[in-house]
This record gives C-alpha cells, sequence and structure tokens, in this order.
C-alpha cells in the first residue's frame, strides 16, 4: 500500500517536482475517487439549494483551524479549491468563498466566540471543521459534544446552512491523538440536527489505504499537502452539490 | 494492566487453592479451581486480551479484523480488566485469610508499586518516541496535528504530571486504571470478607453515581482519565465477586438456556450495530430513534452497553469452554496461556512492541503484507518471552514442583 516509500521516495518526488510540475495539481483529481458513499448523505442544505436556483449568491463561510490552511500557499488549500471548482460548476451565479481562521481554539472557545465572528456576515452556508485540538488536548467528550451541538445551533439560527467537517487522518500521530471518541461525537451531533458531516477523516484513511497518497511520508515538501487539499477540494463541492440535490448540468 | 499476581504470594497459594473440585467439575460457569490445578481459561482468555491489545494498539492492517472491538461493544479491556479482579482477589483473598489484613494490604501495595515502575518506563520509551516525531517530521499537510508537541515545550512540568499519572499518552491508559484499582483492593476483599453481595451492590451503586452525577479524574493539561476508574471499578469489583464465590452461586443462571440464548441474541444485535460502523452504506437501515438512544457508546465510563455485552460474551464462553475443556492442554494454545500467566509483563512488552512497530512502519514504509510481518512478529516475540520467563521462573524456584502449565510458581493467579 506504500510500496513507493522509503529514500527512493525522496528522488521521485524530486523528480516529481522538475518534470511533472504544475501538471500533478491537475492530475491529482482522477487519482483520488472518494467512494459514493462517503459524498452521499440524507441531509439536505435548503438554503445552498435555494442561492443557486434563484441565481443569487452562493456565500460560503469556512469555519476552521490549521488544517484548513497550507503555510504558504493559501490559495490550493482546500477551501480556495472548492471556490475555485464551485465557481467553474455553476458561471451563472457569484460564489464566494471566505477562511475564518480559529487557530488552536477547541470547539468551546469557537463557539463561545460565534456570535462576534458572525455579525454582520450572512453566509449562506457555513462549512465547520473542528475536532482536531479537542483531541489534541483531550477535551472530555461530552464538552466537545455539546459545544459543536450549541455552536450548530447558533450558526443555524444565525440562518445558514451548517456542514460539519472532522478531523484529517493522520497516521503519523495516531499513537499519540486518540481521534475515536471526537469522530462519533461529530457524527452523532450531525444526526441530531440532520445536517451534513464531511468525513474528511474516513476519506484521507480511503487514499492512505488505497495508495493514493502516502500519508505516512515525512516529507517536508509542500506538494503532498497541495495534491491532498486539491482533492478534498473536488470531494467537498460534490458533496455540498449532493447534499443540496442539485444537478449542475441542469443550471448552466 | 493485567497481572496481579505477587510472587512471593504465590507458593503457598498453589498448594491450597482448593475450593470445591466438585463444583469446579459439575458447573459450567466460572469456578474456583481443582486441588493444584489452574484456572487455565482465565490465562488463556487474558493471554488472548494480551494478543487483541497489541494488535489493536498498531495502525489498522489484516489482523486487526480479527479483533473483538469490530465485532461488538465491548473490546479486550473488559476482559482485561475482569480477569485481573478474578486473580487478584484469588490471590489476594487468600493471602488475607491466610496472612491477615496488613500483610495482604502490603503485599497488594507492592505489587501495585511494580505496575507503577512498569508504567513509568513505558512512559520513558514514549517520550523517546514523541521527541523523534516531533524532530524530523514536518509534513505541511499535517502542521495543526503537531500541537500535540506542545508539551515538549514544558518538559519539567509534563513529567511530573505523568509521574502523578495525570499526564498519559494514548495506549498508556491501561496501567494508571490498574493501578488504582490495585490500590483499593485491600478495602475491596476486606468488604468481600464481610459481605460479597453487599460489596458488589456498593460497586454498582458507585457506577451509578458516576454516571448520574459524571464524576470523573482531572488529567493534565486538560481533560479526563481516558479509563475512568470509578466505572471501571464495576467490572474489577464483579470479577473480583465472581472469584469468591460468586460464580458458583451464578453457575445455575449462567448454564440455562434461556441465559444463553439472551446472550447471543444480544451478542447477534451488537454485531450488527457495529456493522453499521464499517459498512456505513447500512448506517441508514438502523432506527434514528436507536441511534439517538444507544450512541455515544461511552469507552470511559465503561456504557452498560459494553458491560452488558462483556457479559454476554462471558456467559457463552463459559459454556461453551468448560474449564475441563481438553482444547486447554493442546500445545497449541499453550503460547496464549504463557502469555496469559505473565501478565504485566507481556502487556508491557505489547505496549513497547506497538511503538516499535509503529515506527518500523513510519520509517521503512511498506506496505500490507511487512504490516502483517510486524503484527505477526510481535506476537511471535511476546509468546518468547512468556516462555523464557516461565522457563526462568521453572529453573529459579527449584522447590516448586515441575509439572505441565500447573507447576509454575506464579501460576495461582496472576503472574
Amino acid at each position: 500500500m506504500r510500496a513507493n516509500f522509503g529514500p527512493i521516495l525522496g528522488l521521485i518526488v524530486l523528480a516529481g517536482i522538475f518534470a511533472a510540475g504544475s501538471a500533478r495539481g491537475e492530475d491529482a483529481a482522477e487519482s483520488c475517487d472518494v467512494p459514493s458513499y462517503l459524498l452521499t448523505n440524507e441531509s439536505a442544505l435548503p438554503k445552498v439549494a435555494d442561492a443557486i436556483k434563484s441565481g443569487g449568491t452562493l456565500e460560503v463561510l469556512v469555519l476552521g483551524s490549521r488544517s484548513s490552511t497550507i503555510a504558504t500557499s493559501e490559495a490550493s488549500a482546500y477551501p480556495g479549491r472548492l471556490q475555485a471548482i464551485l465557481r467553474d460548476r455553476f458561471p451563472s451565479i457569484k460564489v464566494n468563498v471566505s477562511l475564518e481562521l480559529q487557530p488552536k481554539k477547541t470547539a468551546e472557545e469557537v463557539t463561545s466566540g460565534l456570535a462576534k465572528l458572525m455579525e454582520g456576515k450572512k453566509p449562506t452556508l457555513v462549512i465547520w471543521q473542528t475536532g482536531t485540538v479537542d483531541a489534541i488536548r483531550s477535551v472530555d467528550p461530552d464538552d466537545f459534544r455539546s459545544a459543536v451541538d450549541e455552536g450548530v445551533t447558533a450558526l443555524q439560527n444565525a440562518g445558514a446552512d451548517v456542514i460539519l467537517i472532522n478531523p484529517q487522518y493522520s497516521p503519523r500521530t495516531e499513537t499519540m491523538i486518540s481521534m475515536p471518541p471526537y469522530l462519533d461525537n461529530m457524527r452523532a451531533v450531525a444526526q441530531q440536527h440532520d445536517i451534513p458531516l464531511f468525513d474528511r477523516f474516513a476519506i484521507m484513511r480511503q487514499w492512505n489505504d488505497s495508495g493514493d497518497f502516502d500519508l505516512f511520508s515525512a516529507s517536508h515538501g509542500i506538494e503532498l499537502a497541495k495534491r491532498v487539499h486539491d482533492c478534498l477540494g473536488h470531494a467537498l463541492s460534490e458533496f455540498v452539490i449532493a447534499a443540496a440535490h442539485l444537478d449542475p448540468a441542469q443550471q448552466n | 494492566m493485567t497481572s496481579i499476581a505477587d510472587r512471593i504470594a504465590q507458593p503457598p497459594v498453589g498448594t491450597t487453592d482448593a475450593i470445591a473440585p466438585a463444583a469446579a467439575a459439575a458447573a459450567p460457569a466460572i469456578s474456583f479451581p481443582a486441588v493444584g490445578e489452574r484456572e487455565l481459561r482465565l490465562d488463556l482468555f487474558r493471554g488472548l486480551a494480551l494478543w487483541l491489545i497489541f494488535i489493536d494498539h498498531l495502525p489498522p492492517n489484516l489482523l486487526t479484523w480479527l479483533t473483538l472491538r469490530n465485532y461488538g461493544f465491548s473490546d479486550a479491556t473488559e476482559i482485561f480488566i475482569f480477569i485481573s479482579g478474578y486473580t487478584a482477589a484469588f490471590v489476594y483473598g487468600r493471602a488475607m485469610e491466610q496472612a491477615g489484613f496488613v500483610v495482604a494490604t502490603a503485599r497488594i501495595l507492592r505489587r501495585a508499586w511494580q505496575i507503577y515502575v512498569a508504567h513509568v518506563f513505558l512512559f520513558t520509551i514514549f517520550l523517546a518516541e514523541i521527541s523523534y516525531v516531533a524532530s524530523s517530521f514536518e509534513n505541511p499537510l499535517y502542521s495543526e496535528e503537531m500541537g500535540i508537541m506542545d508539551f515538549l515545550k514544558q518538559p519539567d512540568v509534563t513529567i511530573v504530571q505523568a509521574l502523578l499519572l495525570r499526564f498519559r499518552p494514548v495506549n498508556m491508559d491501561v496501567l494508571p486504571l490498574y493501578i488504582v484499582l490495585m490500590l483499593f483492593l485491600p478495602l475491596i476483599l476486606w468488604l468481600m470478607r464481610w459481605k460479597a453481595d453487599v460489596t458488589l451492590m456498593l460497586s454498582v451503586a458507585l457506577y451509578a453515581i458516576t454516571w448520574k452525577y459524571d464524576l470523573y479524574l482531572t488529567a493534565y493539561p486538560n481533560g479526563y482519565w481516558a479509563f475512568n476508574p470509578l466505572a471501571w471499578q464495576l467490572l474489577f469489583v464483579f470479577g473480583a465477586w465472581c472469584a469468591l464465590g460468586g460464580a458458583r452461586r451464578m453457575s445455575a443462571i449462567l448454564s440455562s438456556p434461556v441465559t444463553l440464548w439472551i446472550s447471543a441474541a444480544y451478542l447477534f444485535a451488537a454485531f450488527c450495530v457495529t456493522l453499521t460502523w464499517y459498512v456505513p452504506q447500512l448506517g441508514h437501515m438502523l432506527p434514528h430513534w436507536l441511534e439517538q438512544w444507544m450512541y455515544p457508546i461511552d469507552k470511559t465510563d465503561l456504557d452498560v452497553l459494553r458491560f452488558a455485552h462483556f457479559l454476554a460474551l462471558a456467559a457463552l464462553t463459559v459454556h461453551f469452554v468448560p474449564s475441563n475443556w481438553p482444547g486447554l492442554k493442546s500445545p497449541w494454545l499453550r503460547p496464549l496461556i504463557l502469555c496469559g500467566q505473565h501478565s504485566l509483563e507481556i502487556f508491557c512488552l505489547g505496549v513497547f512492541l506497538a511503538f516499535a512497530g509503529h515506527f518500523v512502519l513510519a520509517e521503512v514504509g511498506g506496505g500490507a503484507l511487512l504490516h502483517f510481518v510486524i503484527s505477526l512478529s510481535g506476537i511471535l516475540i511476546m509468546c518468547a518471552v512468556a516462555w523464557v520467563i516461565s522457563w526462568y521462573k521453572h529453573a529459579a524456584d527449584k522447590s516448586a514442583p515441575r509439572k505441565g502449565a500447573g507447576g509454575n510458581a506464579d501460576m495461582a493467579g496472576g503472574g
């Protein structure tokens, strides 16, 4: 599953950078298929559907943390990719994806600052990515759950559709960070509010297992991060479109 | 986590553990070993639990699909804590009867100290691993996850908190739980000798209060103990209660077909629910109300569904694996039994091997095959070390009679 690993990998990556360069990012979308059950769900995004059908503005706010970005390459992180792909798919409407970073904040800390954060903003859709910081600090899962629950309620009251994104699959730190309680609780909150959960953890694990990406890689380069985020952007846009029950072909 | 018996406590125990040999033969339930014979089923299943814990601590691979937690609510931890309670009560209960409360308490504390030292040893290894990862791993994709290394900035606080058992990295939660349970063992045994049923009821009451008022032990830098001793004590005390005669009294209930069918039905239902975790396409088949009621199934506080799952498993196991089951003498199961007999050593080794295996996988890479080879060699190493320890104890303890699996000095319960 990670047969290309080892000292040779460095050379391959180097060669890849020189030879393939920018082509890599574009090819990546094809090498990172996501099983359809990870991209579909029963919950709906009525406000997103309305915005697109009425040809208005689709204002998306990504409420994220460090793993919503790539340090030196903001535009190639998944929120940027999401914007590019959605604009491409729905040329007739205005699509804006903005990113609100909440680095090193637990769900509870983010929730308590939500009122201030949402002031003057009217997003159609809020994509809330959380869980990693809570897992690192091993916050009580019950507290985590009620914080996410409260946050989702607040966002819905502010008039937005909500999608939750769970933590990344990170095999290197698996022995150090215990993710399962946080993944379970996010799923529970999503079920309870009947909102879509973008299962980033399962998707990335799928890529790692199938050999699309070597997420064990100790590589210091930025290429892997860019490719993964590009694929996440693609998967997320498909997920949003599926949850809004839209057929993009009709919109063009 | 696991091992209970005090080495000095053993030789007298081995010769005097004659409790109701007739009951042992007649009742399919867990019962005391007959004279001179050790309850090999305890060793067998504790050994099995050790293997499963080791495999579960490695990154998921082929063998992971063989572990218990994929097929129901409870996992190897439940087996371990229960058997630990059982053997601890058995060994130290006897010691308390023979040598009195004070001496038995001293022996228990000595054992708790050994487990503590083992925990600190494992923590040192963990520290080495995490420091290495921190200094060598800078994948920009995971800069957020690297926040886990922040504690390295304050080694003084971290190490003191670790010594106080308040800072416990992932996979190192079991020994602290075990230490706490051992510290309370003298009290539990003292109460048990007074009135076993009342003790069990007190334990259930503590469990209920823990759930009702959400009691927990805090951890460092924040959070809580991943295995809440206030809840998990229920399994430990239940094990002790079984060892001190409860199992014998329950044997009629345990062997009744009604119990067996209920257990089987519950295990099947749990299996179906578990299936929806791994085959998410089936997720929608689960009624919404059931999900609302059931989730989350809490491991920290030993969810009642997990406890019930363990009970159902245990009921079926004691029925289908009677204590006179010939397979227990089979050379094929001998490695498992040996591992179970030296559980503290093998548990620690397992945690270490899981760290090491993870390290090899990360550094060398390689596919599913290497993964499989690492899991397998880990288990082989555990067996080999268990065999060496066993051999050494035979050789060192010349006065002990040398016969089969039962001849070992630390057999009667713990080792």
